[in-house]
């Protein structure tokens, strides 16, 4: 029951596209990471991307709210569309891109300051609130969005560094969804997390693909089968496969992609 | 056949032996080098705490009207045309009445008598006079210098054999010190004039202070500050965060560690050069010094700026920029205050370095001598345009002075600096401490 309802959620979304990637490549100096991927994920899903390490998933990641820029020796070409707009032409400001898609990274990376603050940075910096009981309405919205809001509620004010590394990592999600973002990039996020903090935080991006686009990198091939609706299995900087979860994990088509769910490469 | 652990073999018993070797050679250096430092410590204290002793001599001064104001009209302009010279004879009378109504025998002249006095003492006189000609006519008591020799004996620089040898003092003079100690007359106290005063010719070491060049040394600091700070904080994050990583960037990043290990002499002679001599700044000036040390500081709060810069983990910009900061929100909001202790240190670090640099200010005329206090502000020679000196090249100047009184005065203005640039220090690791943040 529970896959057929997967199933179904999934091919409706399908119709929905909210990126859409074409002729994708990336370099960083000579090297020559990402090689011609295209690939369209849906809206209101959350899409896995897996492979071996080095195999440039969480390199495609970041070029999709243009992370890449800060490298001064990285090199994209192609054309990357969120809701029909290039979002690698010119014209974009990539500020004005990453308020609208927000990024998880992979080590818990909470700022020195309070929970408060750190929650507040982002709508303070984009004028989404009007004033200070604003502000609190919608640090209390996103911390409840990223499922921490009982944890902290009594200790806005003191330092996010403080908490546990689960906690951190939900902290920095609900920074992320504090900016009201259409598409949530999560690259790794329970990679430095236990096993209880992983299922708190994987609960919490079912519950948010209610909301938005989520792109998540996971090395977890349990995670991807566990969290995600559609799935993109990459290798050497190819997209070997891509589609429905439940058909990549039973019934892949490429034979790299069966020899690597079943262990036998990466 | 398996070998016990309870006993080493051959091969772990070296290796121990060496790193028991190397813990050694590192306390001995470590010891070497406390050794050093307790012998230059000692040895300057135990030479220069006699600065901020001064004998001094309290007597009643006869100040009469026909000496000191011959019109009796206390005139401004006539009381002034009287010199310290015309004062030194009251000062003098003031002794030998003292000496008489404390019942002490001497077989001194009166002249001789008046040498105990310093000559800086009746410039004292008269300017209490003059600041208040009521005074005239009456007796008033003061708190005069004594005589250098007189104090060095006190102090225990002059002993008895060398008075004799010395046409500046006698053996009997310094008898009399003596007795005048018991009476009371002549006493050792604090000498809060050794940090006040301004600098003193030749012959009087013992009126010579560190006013002028603490001045001098301060507002150098602020200008080296005003100066240094804000450019090599702008040019540290322009390079770290915004520059493209070109050859270009490459020549800039080498050439500003060259800078850094360029003697402090050549500033001085670029300073005279473009300071000086092209944009026509005044000699000598806290301005002038203050740019040259500016000059000299850059590299080091550039590169330690650059340092506590990189030292900011990068997930904290990527954070900031996930959040979608733009590069300069992600660098002022997040990247600056968790590098500003590392930053501060570096700075405080530099200006210690400029307070201690004499060479540059050589060069550019800050060796002289100057007896004003150096005005901040004059419209004159504008902004910290006024002739000063500085600390170091204060004490350079006095190990230069024949009389032994300025090698003490000189080892007690190395004591002042020496305390000046503890308390920056210090205070850089408060601040380190203050600020520093875990992430």
């Amino acid at each position: 029951m529970e896959d057929m309802y997967r199933m179904d959620k999934a091919m409706n979304a399908q119709q929905d596209t909210k990126i859409s990637a074409r002729n994708v490549n990336v370099y960083y100096g000579d090297k020559h990471a990402i090689k011609d991927v295209s690939v369209e994920i849906a809206d209101k899903t959350v899409t896995a991307f897996i492979g071996p390490s080095g195999c440039g998933k969480s390199t495609f990641l970041r070029c999709i709210n243009r992370m890449n820029d800060t490298i001064d020796i990285a090199r994209v070409t192609g054309n990357i569309l969120i809701d029909g707009e290039d979002i690698t032409d010119p014209r974009v400001d990539p500020v004005q891109l990453r308020a609208k898609v927000g990024m998880v990274f992979q080590k818990p990376n909470p700022f020195p300051k309070s929970i408060y603050d750190n929650v507040a940075y982002g709508p303070k910096i984009h004028g989404l609130a009007r004033n200070k009981s604003d502000l609190d309405e919608i640090v209390e919205r996103a911390l409840r969005r990223g499922a921490i809001w009982d944890e902290v509620k009594d200790r806005l004010l003191e330092p996010g560094t403080g908490l546990s590394g689960g906690q951190q990592q939900r902290l920095c999600i609900a920074r992320a969804v504090a900016t009201e973002p259409e598409v949530l990039l999560m690259d790794e996020p329970c990679s430095a997390l236990d096993p209880i903090a992983t299922a708190q935080v994987e609960e919490l991006i079912d519950e948010l693909r209610q909301s938005y686009s989520v792109v998540i990198v996971t090395h977890s091939m349990q995670q991807a089968a566990r969290v995600s609706q559609k799935t993109a299995f990459f290798h050497l900087g190819n997209m070997v496969e891509y589609g429905v979860t439940d058909k990549i994990f039973t019934n892949p088509e490429d034979p790299r992609t069966e020899s690597y769910i079943s262990g036998r490469i990466g | 056949m398996t070998k016990s652990l309870y006993t080493e073999d051959a091969r772990t018993k070296r290796r121990n032996a060496a790193e028991r070797r190397f813990k050694a050679y590192g306390a001995i250096a470590i010891g070497i080098a406390m050794v050093a430092l307790v012998i230059l410590l000692t040895s300057v204290v135990s030479q220069g705490i006699g600065a901020f002793r001064q004998t001094y001599i309290t007597i009643d001064v006869p100040l009469p009207e026909a000496k000191l104001d011959k019109s009796g009209t206390r005139d401004m302009a006539v009381m002034s045309k009287v010199t310290t010279i015309g004062y030194a004879p009251l000062l003098r009378d003031g002794l030998v009445n003292a000496i008489a109504e404390a019942g002490i025998q001497t077989d001194l002249s009166d002249k001789e008598i008046g040498d105990l006095i310093s000559k800086e003492a009746p410039a004292t006189v008269r300017d209490r006079v003059l600041a208040n000609p009521d005074l005239i006519g009456g007796t008033d008591r003061f708190t005069l210098l004594a005589d250098g020799r007189i104090d060095g004996y006190f102090k225990g620089r002059v002993t008895m054999a060398s008075a004799a040898l010395d046409k500046n003092t006698s053996p009997g003079k310094l008898e009399l010190a003596d007795k005048l100690r018991d009476a009371g007359i002549m006493n050792v106290k604090f000498n809060w004039a050794f940090l006040t005063a301004p600098d003193a010719s030749d012959q009087r070491p013992e009126a010579a202070g560190l006013g002028v060049a603490i001045l001098g040394s301060l507002y150098m600091m602020i200008v080296v500050l005003v100066l240094a700070l804000p450019i090599g904080v702008a040019a540290s994050i322009y390079l770290e965060e915004f520059a493209p990583k070109n050859r270009w960037t490459d020549v800039i990043e080498v050439n500003i560690a060259n800078l850094a290990a360029v003697p402090s002499i050549v500033y001085g002679i670029l300073g005279l050069a473009i300071f000086i001599n092209f944009m026509q700044f005044n000699q000598s000036s806290p301005l002038v010094g203050g740019m040259v040390l500016a000059l000299m500081t850059l590299p080091t709060i550039i590169i330690s700026t650059r340092a506590a810069l990189k030292a900011v983990p990068p997930s904290i910009r990527d954070a900031a920029l996930g959040v979608g900061a733009s590069k300069m929100q992600s660098v002022f909001h997040h990247v600056l205050p968790l590098a500003a202790p590392g930053i501060l240190t570096g700075t405080i670090i530099g200006l210690a370095q400029a307070l201690g640099e004499t060479a540059p200010l050589l060069l550019i005329g800050m060796v002289a001598f100057v007896r004003d206090y150096p005005e901040a502000y004059s419209s004159a020679t504008g902004l910290f345009g006024d002739p000063s000196t500085a600390l170091p090249v204060q004490i350079y100047n006095w190990t230069q002075r024949a009389d032994p009184a300025f090698v003490e005065r000189a080892q007690g203005a190395i004591i002042t600096l020496l305390v000046f640039l503890l308390v920056m220090n210090t205070v850089a690791i408060i601040l380190r401490r203050r600020f520093e943040r875990r992430w």
